[in-house]
């Protein structure tokens, strides 16, 4: 296809210096050390991040302005956490002349579509100064979050010290130690149905975008996408907040990222062209022109 | 004078104005029933309203601005607020920029939806037999809609840049702006209505919302919150002017736009330099 991968001016294989970050980190610290670097040298005044919601493990958007509370959010939640929500309220509200935001691939969708068609997004557009982007196959509604842990896994929530999905399932790691495997045919019919349709796999929109996919255990791929990303990004390394390999030399690198791109978009292309005869002669919308 | 007292340098009186570029395109601000907040929206570009009327668009006709009579010719009409049907002179109005207008654009929530219109009931003096309003589409055929109550200074410049390069620039940038264009002016052949219903009717229902949280943020009256990471809307605030369902990523999205986004951002940062 050829697009997959969106447009990126580098590709690297990369893990945070910060112990203190990595220990609570999803895989190699990328985005709580590139938000931390960008809040204390002046690039963002801040932050939205996917912090703790009112149960164990519901994840809500959190307008983080200092170090600890980007900590507070590190690590994947895998429900869903309507980021753009905050967006207008942080440059209002808030005041934030220089926005950091985290999100999915749709939501970096949603986010450049309030940029170049700021509808109700007044003075949002030129005050994006960082948007990363995670790599997403697809999200979960808590609700579903709660069935694969509590029904299927057999844990309490409150009990669980991480998730996680790779190698083909998904993982439920508790505090004390258990380790769950689900395997994938399980967790799908969970999935959020709007996911369905989307055709982004590696958050193509972001300025920086990345996810485990391709890396190591503990490491992160990271794609530098825009002006904007690249510029941060060779900062942030430059002030030695990152280790990093070409991603040409790790394993399983961009050959299984490219592969499970093409696996998502195929499976939800044809997901789009199964909704268009949904019904006898009445088809489901589609939302692409 | 008292020696203290400096006195400031007399200012030279500024270089004569420049003969105006005459490559702009020409466009005016039509006033029905509206509040003046999408003309203020316009006048929110600050600085960038003086490059736009410096650079690239005669502003030929604007009862608050211009001092004209009656709508003229012009490339491109904004058209602020809904009709009263029972307003003569409103409907004329509408007609007549219809027919001396290129493109007729419905700016803001009241021109394309009739949104806080819709609720009117008439009986307010003097005129108390002003009861019905009705959204620009239901009286002429519109190009375009720029949404939203009041709609932002940067769509309404975003606009305005594509509308000039589409008008005026170069092969690639007639291309580039027709593309950005394309999914406001497919609004306008959606249809004269707006609610938080849309929503759910086009987005929910069909199974396409992934809670990314835009109908929140971009909601004026604040109606919409997220449950369970799914809009609900409070419905009885909603006011109709079609900003949740056009800035929702799953109502409408151009990859061809949107992929481009980077590159479309600089054209617009460049043109508004």
């Amino acid at each position: 296809m050829g697009m997959e991968l969106g447009k990126y001016k580098t590709c690297v294989s990369a893990r945070s210096t910060d112990k203190e970050i990595l220990k609570k980190a999803q895989d190699g610290g990328i985005v709580t050390s590139l938000f931390v670097y960008a809040l204390e040298n002046g690039i963002i005044d801040g932050a939205i991040v996917s912090g703790q919601g009112d149960r164990p493990w519901k994840a809500r958007p959190y307008i983080a302005t200092t170090k600890e509370e980007l900590l507070a959010a590190r690590g994947t939640k895998y429900n869903i956490s309507p980021q753009i929500s905050w967006l207008k309220e942080a440059t209002r509200s808030y005041g934030f002349d220089k926005l950091g935001i985290v999100g999915v691939c749709c939501q970096m969708q949603a986010l450049r579509k309030a940029q170049l068609y700021p509808v109700g997004m007044r003075d949002v557009p030129d005050k994006v100064a960082l948007a990363i982007g995670i790599f997403c196959m697809e999200n979960f509604p808590y609700k579903s979050i709660q069935q694969l842990v509590e029904d299927h896994a057999g844990q309490k929530m409150q009990a669980v010290k991480k998730m996680e999905i790779g190698k083909g399932k998904f993982w439920v790691t508790t505090e004390r130690g258990n380790t769950i495997a689900l395997p994938l045919k399980i967790t799908h019919k969970y999935e959020q149905p709007g996911c369905h349709v989307c055709l982004d796999y590696v958050s193509n929109l972001g300025d920086i975008s990345t996810g485990s996919v391709g890396s190591p255990d503990g490491w992160s791929t990271v794609f530098v996408r825009t002006k904007k990303g690249e510029e941060t990004w060779n900062k942030a390394v430059g002030a030695g907040l990152f280790e990093t390999k070409p991603i040409e030399q790790v394993k399983p690198g961009l050959e299984l990222v490219t592969k499970l791109a093409n696996e998502k978009i195929t499976k939800n292309k044809k997901h789009i062209e199964e909704r268009a005869t949904f019904g006898v002669n009445k088809g489901l919308r589609n939302p692409y022109i | 004078m008292p020696s203290d007292v400096k006195m400031e340098k007399k200012v030279e009186v500024s270089k004569k104005e420049e003969k105006p570029v005459s490559n702009k395109i020409t466009a005016g601000h039509v006033h029905l029933s509206g509040c003046t907040g999408c003309l203020v929206s316009v006048a929110d570009n600050y600085n960038g309203l003086f490059k736009l009327l410096d650079d690239y668009v005669d502003w030929v006709y604007d009862l608050t601005l211009a001092d004209v009579r009656h709508v003229p010719e012009m490339d491109v009409a904004f058209v602020e607020g809904s009709v009263c049907i029972q307003d003569h002179e409103a409907v004329e109005e509408i007609k007549t920029t219809r027919k001396k207008s290129k493109i007729v654009v419905a700016l803001g929530g009241c021109a394309a939806y009739g949104n806080i219109t819709r609720f009117a009931r008439g009986g307010q003096h003097n005129q108390p037999q002003h009861e019905s309003f009705l959204p620009i589409g239901d009286i002429i055929d519109v190009d375009l809609y720029i949404p939203g109550c009041a709609p932002t200074p940067q769509q309404i410049r975003n606009v305005a840049v594509m509308a000039y390069l589409l008008l005026k620039g170069n092969d690639d940038q007639k291309k580039l702006a027709g593309n950005y264009l394309k999914p406001l002016m497919n609004l306008a052949k959606r249809g004269t209505t707006a609610c938080f219903c849309d929503l759910m009717y086009d987005v929910i229902n069909q199974g396409l919302c992934m809670g990314c949280g835009s109908c929140a943020a971009a909601c004026p009256v604040r109606a919409i919150t997220h449950e369970w990471g799914k809009p609900q809307g409070q419905r009885d605030l909603c006011i109709k002017c079609g900003a949740c369902y056009n800035q929702c990523p799953r109502s409408w999205y151009s990859f061809d736009v949107m992929n481009e986004f980077e590159g479309i951002m600089d054209i617009i940062d460049g043109a508004m330099k």
